[in-house]
């Protein structure tokens, strides 16, 4: 949906995963624009109708974007930079109470 | 007290205030949500790309210097930590790095901004919906931009600037279509005289539009009937506007109807606010050095009222000298003293507000949208449902989010919060400000239970919480 004006050039890049897949992200992008660079969308479907939804503020008031992050669900991926090797899940519904509560 | 004075937010009023109660030798600590000091205005500023911070202008660029200067203050900073309780006692709680700790003082300076107005219209929950504000974020901290084609829609400086700079950007802009109604050109002209006090603002919207136009982006005024169409994610923006339909292709649709106060905090703690009708928003109440109706807690900036960046940085300065004067830090002669040349810049600052508050008013179908328009994007509420509520016997807010659920989802009502209280507003005959807003409660942001087993003070003694 989203792409950078200029080539990575010599900007750091660090690869994670998002659904298992391996997408490259450019050092200190939130993870949302790092999603929306990589074409990823939707990034979750509601609890209450399963519909689409994708980010529509990237500065921490829509909850929209939310994704799970290393295990720990409902994180706002666009107050948080991507970091090398982290496992990113999209979020289908409402969040799941399994093992931990 | 761990310390003389809590600053929550660095964008301009929060820097502004740190660097100021420092200077006074204040004992200062500053929380910010961001890895970067900047807020939303100045995002990235110092790490930004040159081709980034030369697309965005001076404007953008003026915030480096301020935040090269907190850099090298000495000001405690704690950046990435979220601040999620306040108590009517100030404490304030925060998480950092997946812990919880609490700090407390006797003076809390909130610098926590604005945020977009929401713009409820049909289909505005499809992927691919942004604020306008969101396309500028993804240029400051990443150099990003729409990859397909973008229309943009609504009012307001921001709308024409962000589309100036997607332009330059390289993004592919299918249109403009501008929301205000075209009676606020005659509201506003009254208040052109007061405007043409601040030349160098209307200067630069007019340069917007000049450039605009002569890139030959097309462009609608008057629009009204948006609609975003699209199944599983946004394709065009259709609308009315000259007496025609219209529809734009579009993957990617900003919406932008101007900048409201984030009250989030300010309603957790449960100060006085007052509905503005120029500004169609929830402002807290506060007097000339930001001072709320609890004492101790102040506001600067754009969290109390909309005043743009160099304004808030000019507040912040007065509130961090309100403050010092509190806790008997400076005399009440050396307060105002040193507060002149703030108030003037400040009322500088202001003049255009009036001006632009009439020209780029929301129109009433933002405020109080369509029945089958979503308002509540978290629970999935429709206008219709809030309606029905107040028929049924709902008398403000809290009733409306207990029986349908609006509001009560994880953005606690920061997306639908105004919208409902205009819309039941408008069903029971009452003014905005009789109906008062959402109850907010903490945690203002969700946090791990885990953060809460580490939640320590200051000292790192156990807490009994």
């Amino acid at each position: 949906m989203f792409r950078p004006i200029e080539p990575t050039g010599e900007k750091r890049t660090v690869a994670l995963q998002v659904e298992g897949k391996s997408i490259v992200a450019r050092a200190g992008d939130t993870l949302a624009i790092a999603l929306l660079n990589a074409g990823v969308t939707p990034f979750r479907q509601t609890p209450v109708s399963g519909r689409p939804r994708a980010p529509l503020c990237l500065m921490g008031v829509c909850f929209d974007c939310l994704v799970e992050v290393d295990g720990q669900q409902n994180v706002q991926s666009c107050m948080l930079e991507v970091q090398e090797g982290m496992q990113v899940q999209l979020q289908h519904g409402a969040r799941h109470m399994e093992g931990d509560v | 007290m761990t310390h003389d004075l809590i600053v929550i937010g660095a964008g301009p009023a929060g820097i502004s205030t740190a660097l100021t109660a420092a200077s006074l030798g204040l004992k200062t600590v500053l929380l910010d949500e961001q890895p970067r000091a900047g807020g939303q205005i100045y995002r990235n500023v110092t790490v930004a790309p040159p081709k980034v911070t030369e697309l965005l202008g001076p404007d953008y660029r003026y915030g480096r210097a301020m935040v090269e200067r907190l850099e090298r203050s000495g000001v405690d900073v704690r950046h990435a930590a979220v601040v999620w309780d306040v108590a009517r006692d100030l404490s304030v709680t925060a998480m950092q790095a997946g812990r919880s700790f609490q700090l407390r003082a006797p003076q809390l300076i909130a610098a926590t901004g604005a945020m977009e107005r929401p713009s409820p219209i049909p289909g505005w929950t499809l992927p691919g919906v942004m604020n306008a504000g969101a396309a500028q974020i993804a240029l400051k901290s990443a150099g990003s931009v729409p990859s397909g084609p973008v229309v943009l829609a609504g009012g307001g400086p921001l709308l024409l600037l962000v589309a100036c700079q997607l332009l330059e950007a390289g993004a592919t802009l299918e249109g403009i279509v501008e929301t205000s109604p075209t009676g606020n050109r005659w509201r506003a002209l009254p208040h052109l005289p007061a405007a043409l006090g601040s030349p160098t603002a209307l200067l630069k919207g007019l340069g917007f539009m000049r450039k605009l136009r002569s890139a030959g982006v097309p462009w609608f005024t008057g629009a009204t009937e948006l609609m975003v169409d699209g199944q599983e994610k946004a394709q065009a923006l259709s609308f009315k506007a000259g007496g025609r339909a219209h529809s734009l292709k579009a993957s990617v649709v900003l919406l932008h109807h101007g900048v409201v106060p984030n009250t989030q905090l300010t309603r957790l703690m449960r100060v006085e606010h007052d509905w503005d009708t120029a500004q169609v928003c929830w402002q807290p109440r506060v007097d000339a050095w930001g001072q709320t109706t609890l004492d101790g807690l102040r506001i600067a900036g754009d969290g109390a009222s909309i005043g743009g960046a160099l304004a808030a940085e000019r507040s912040g300065v007065l509130a961090a000298l309100g403050a010092a004067h509190a806790i008997g830090r400076l005399s009440l002669a050396e307060r105002d003293a040193r507060a002149q040349p703030a108030i003037k810049a400040l009322k500088q600052q202001l003049h255009i507000r009036p001006f632009l508050d009439a020209l780029y008013r929301p129109p009433e179908w933002i405020n109080t949208p369509a029945d089958d328009t979503m308002v509540c994007r978290c629970e999935e509420v429709t206008a219709g449902r809030v309606r029905e509520m107040a028929r049924l016997g709902c008398q403000g807010p809290n009733q409306t989010k207990f029986f349908s659920r609006c509001g009560m989802g994880p953005c606690q009502g920061r997306m639908c919060g105004a919208t409902v209280s205009q819309i039941l507003a408008k069903e029971l005959g009452k003014p905005v400000a009789e109906i008062g807003a959402y109850r907010i409660r903490a945690p203002l942001k969700p946090v791990p239970m885990a953060s809460l087993a580490a939640l320590f003070d200051d000292n790192h003694e156990n807490h009994p919480t």
